[in-house]
């Protein structure tokens, strides 16, 4: 134990500390740029060199941890890079840059171009980072709110329309309070251990053996806390007014980047900590996995606004990933960690798609389904690269989204949760009602969508997106190998 | 230097006023109406987080309960600064700060 920080610390942190340097740096360096359209390119072309740079740290830790199962402890044990935090931070990278593309077009129509979106973009993607590099209670409470409070502000971000007020008070109030309860659950695990690590949290836990009061006082808090953050089901009253509300480049953030890190907190916590008490949280979690294909997959049925219809969507796609959580196996792990990638490139595919047709020429906030109406014959690259995301999300053969749902299954079967793989594959035939209700719209019926609000970076996202929603599901051997690596730990 | 007082309150009743503290929050999050009431039920929560882990600390003989309270202790502040502006810009578009009036998004 050494007071100084080390090169090792060091090492470990760069990824980081890259991204709250670019992000406080964009903040301080708004003044010495160029006003006008050239100011559009300095911002952007300052957040992806920020995140580039990251991308460069990130790639030698994954060359220094080529070996399997090999991992960076830093700062004493509190902050730990292994395989599974590297695969996180890939993917918190991806959403990061692919929403700065898609984001500046979208901010200037608003008339909220400010140079803070991209520095608490930057600063959410660090606090990401910690969360799943966390190896001990504070990293990751500090990580959690880094994001959450980044989060608060982004959901805001149009401040004079009261919609996405609206959607940021919602979202502050009960982000605020799942996160005092996960403290609460934190303060008990401390209580019953006397440490913060986790590892040594689990071996208190696990020579404490049998479940007394306090063990389950902070296993409900830390479940309650946990699943608000996730979305799941009785906690996931935020998701679809804070998913509606808030500017669409932020939902776009908020559904995938922000869930995955969510998914990267809960695994650390539930295959740490608490797996010794696996045998009574697993039944809880099944429950409430069930319960949320339910509801979110009922309550899309019916929603005539787009965002509202995929923010039940991710709700129910929060379901599926609990039940990988729920099997617990290697397959059930690895599930959720391609799962979670292919839901990315596919539901951040779907909102770009909807930043791209909606203009603000008709005074119209309100993203309708029937917005969408005609955009096959008016606009058929952007209507077939929706058609591709709205595939994978239902988890359709030739793309991505199969390959997530089927190890999925494939892990309830293994671990002989034969009736939830038929409950969970019973749901993925009610998604496809509503995610076809879209593209009934864009194909069959007549409309005028209005003028596309396009720009480069909207074209590359698209572009990327469309392209890997495609190639994880024709080719996926090589992503597989990388996920494979993932969950080893 | 004459040793420390020892406390002689047991470690229970602390954990039973911090579990009480934070009920109280978790009930006044619930039923009140009004945000800025709501948003100090939350502060009341994160205080009772705050007793929790000191007194458990106090019993460890450590200092890491007394660090983790410090670092919630400024996630309450930022929390608090985030929050209050928020709660603001919501006052400015709406001139009501009642819940069951901020309810533009339904289905």
């Amino acid at each position: 134990m050494s007071g100084y920080y080390t090169s090792a610390d060091h090492f470990a942190l760069l990824p980081a500390l890259m991204l709250v340097l670019f992000g406080s740096a964009i903040l301080l360096l708004e003044f010495l740029m160029p006003k006008g359209p050239a100011r559009t390119r300095w911002l952007v072309g300052f957040t992806l060199l920020g995140l580039a740079s990251a991308a460069i740290a990130l790639l030698r830790q994954h060359q220094a941890l080529s070996a399997p199962g090999s991992r960076i402890v830093a700062f004493s044990g509190s902050f730990t890079i292994d395989s599974f935090s590297l695969y996180f931070d890939w993917l918190f990278l991806a959403a990061a840059a692919i929403v700065t593309l898609i984001s500046y077009r979208y901010l200037e129509i608003e008339g909220e171009h400010r140079a803070e979106y991209y520095g608490l973009i930057l600063l959410a993607c660090s606090g990401m980072f910690f969360l799943a590099s966390g190896a001990d209670l504070i990293t990751m409470f500090l990580g959690l709110e880094l994001m959450a409070l980044s989060f608060y502000v982004l959901v805001g971000f149009l401040k004079r329309e009261r919609r996405s007020n609206e959607a940021a008070i919602k979202y502050f109030l009960l982000g605020s309070f799942s996160s005092s309860l996960l403290a609460y659950g934190f303060s008990l695990l401390y209580g019953l251990s006397g440490s913060t690590n986790l590892e040594e949290i689990r071996r208190a836990i696990f020579t404490r053996g049998s479940l007394d009061a306090i063990t389950a006082l902070a296993m409900a808090t830390i479940l309650a806390g946990v699943l608000f953050k996730v979305s799941a089901a009785p906690f996931h009253m935020w998701a679809p007014d804070a998913y509606a509300g808030a500017p669409t480049a932020v939902t776009a953030y908020l559904s995938v980047a922000s869930q995955a890190a969510s998914f990267a907190l809960l695994l650390r916590l539930f295959n740490g900590p608490l797996s010794p008490l696996d045998q009574e949280w697993r039944p809880l979690v099944a429950g409430v996995a069930v319960a949320t294909l339910v509801i979110g997959n009922f309550a899309a049925l019916t929603q005539e606004n787009v965002k509202r219809l995929i923010a039940y969507s991710s709700v129910s796609h929060a379901g599926y990933l609990l039940l990988g959580l729920v099997a617990g196996n290697t397959t059930g792990l690895r599930g959720i960690a391609v799962y979670l990638a292919i839901y990315m490139f596919a539901n951040l595919g779907v909102l770009m798609v909807l930043i791209a047709i909606r203009t603000r020429t008709s005074g119209m906030l309100e993203e309708d389904l029937s917005d969408l109406n005609g955009l096959g014959a008016r606009h058929p690259l952007y209507a077939a690269a929706m058609l591709v995301f709205l595939l994978s999300l239902a988890g359709i053969p030739p793309t991505g989204g199969f390959l997530g749902k089927y190890y999925i299954f494939l892990s309830l079967l293994e671990t002989g949760h034969a009736v939830l793989a038929v409950i969970a594959a019973l749901y993925v035939a009610v998604s496809l009602y509503y995610y076809f209700r879209i593209v009934r719209g864009m194909y069959m019926t007549q409309g005028e969508p209005g003028p596309l609000a396009s720009s480069i970076g909207m074209n590359v996202a698209v572009a990327i997106s469309g392209v890997a929603t495609l190639l994880l599901g024709l080719f996926p051997e090589p992503f597989l190998r990388f996920a494979a690596g993932a969950l080893v730990r | 230097m004459p040793p420390l007082p020892v406390s002689q309150i047991p470690l229970n009743w602390y954990l039973i006023l911090s579990a009480t503290l934070f009920l109280i929050g978790v009930a006044g999050f619930i039923y009140r109406r009004n945000i800025i009431t709501i948003f100090m039920c939350i502060e009341l929560m994160l205080n009772a987080v705050n007793l929790s882990f000191v007194a458990l600390s106090y019993q460890w003989k450590q200092v890491d309960g007394h660090i983790f309270s410090f670092f919630v202790m400024v996630v309450a502040a930022a929390e608090a600064a985030v929050g209050l502006a928020i709660i603001l810009t919501v006052f400015k578009n709406r001139q009501t700060l009642e819940v069951d009036e901020i309810s533009s998004l339904r289905n």
